[in-house]
């Protein structure tokens, strides 16, 4: 009898949906993504590695897709999660001290985190394209 | 009755404490220079042939750097994947079987790479 009573529809305390998404929020998942998508990136690092230590024919063969439009758009995106990542890992680093837990500067730090990585990830490639 | 101290003495039930938190953020120091020297060392290769890359990974600082920068990667991501798991897998035997296929696939990429790591720093 109270298991019935339990199984009835209840209101529930509407929780993600009514709120304004906040930016530590989409720097959270987004952690978890770019970490995601760099474990299953080390696939094409070890096929890199091993296309290298195969021979010449079939290295050439690799770093031919490597340097093809698709192979540099892949690559664009894998420097971005890495650059997002690495700077979400700093942050939790200064949050493990005790530091940047108030909600205005974690928010800041959010931003900061999602900006510097567009601005790391575009520095690196502007100088590819560009240095000597 | 146990005394706080006994407590973290038996670290929890897990008999692992705070182990898992301490070598993720461990291995997270390690690779943040790691992987600005990777990075800067890649964009160094910018218009090499695959020869000048092998010699290039054959120099024993380079092949020593990427190899500690792929071994402290895997094992960081295999924690991290590891806590995805936890957090999604429900049902006991999936996150059994995930758990141990995360552990296996971590070692299968680390041995891959390594092999070929060394065997083009021996002049393989």
């Amino acid at each position: 009898m109270s298991k019935a009573a339990a199984t009835r529809a209840r209101p529930l305390s509407p929780h993600l949906t009514v709120y304004r998404w906040p930016i530590t929020m989409t720097m959270s998942i987004l952690h978890r993504i770019t970490g995601g998508a760099l474990y299953v990136g080390t696939l094409l690092v070890a096929w890199w590695l091993i296309a290298a230590a195969t021979s010449e024919s079939y290295f050439s063969f690799v770093d031919g897709l490597v340097g093809s439009w698709f192979g540099l758009l892949v690559l664009f995106g894998y420097t971005w999660a890495l650059f997002l990542h690495l700077l979400g890992g700093v942050r939790h680093l200064i949050w493990d001290t005790g530091v940047g837990l108030e909600k205005h500067t974690a928010s800041q730090l959010g931003w900061a985190t999602l900006i510097g990585s567009v601005v790391l990830t575009l520095a690196l490639w502007a100088l590819y394209f560009t240095a000597g | 009755m146990r005394t706080p101290l006994g407590r973290v003495r038996g670290l929890g039930s897990a008999k692992e404490g705070t182990d898992h938190f301490w070598l993720i953020r461990l291995s997270a120091i390690a690779l943040v220079p790691l992987a600005f020297f990777v990075i800067g060392w890649i964009v160094s290769l910018r218009g090499a042939d695959s020869a000048q890359i092998k010699a290039s990974l054959s120099y024993p600082p380079t092949t020593f750097v990427v190899g500690l920068f792929v071994l402290i990667s895997l094992y960081h991501m295999r924690l991290g994947m590891q806590l995805i798991i936890e957090d999604y897998a429900h049902n006991e035997l999936n996150k059994l079987v995930l758990l141990i296929l995360n552990t296996f696939f971590t070692i299968l990429i680390g041995a891959a790479s390594l092999f070929a790591l060394l065997k083009i720093a021996f002049g393989g």
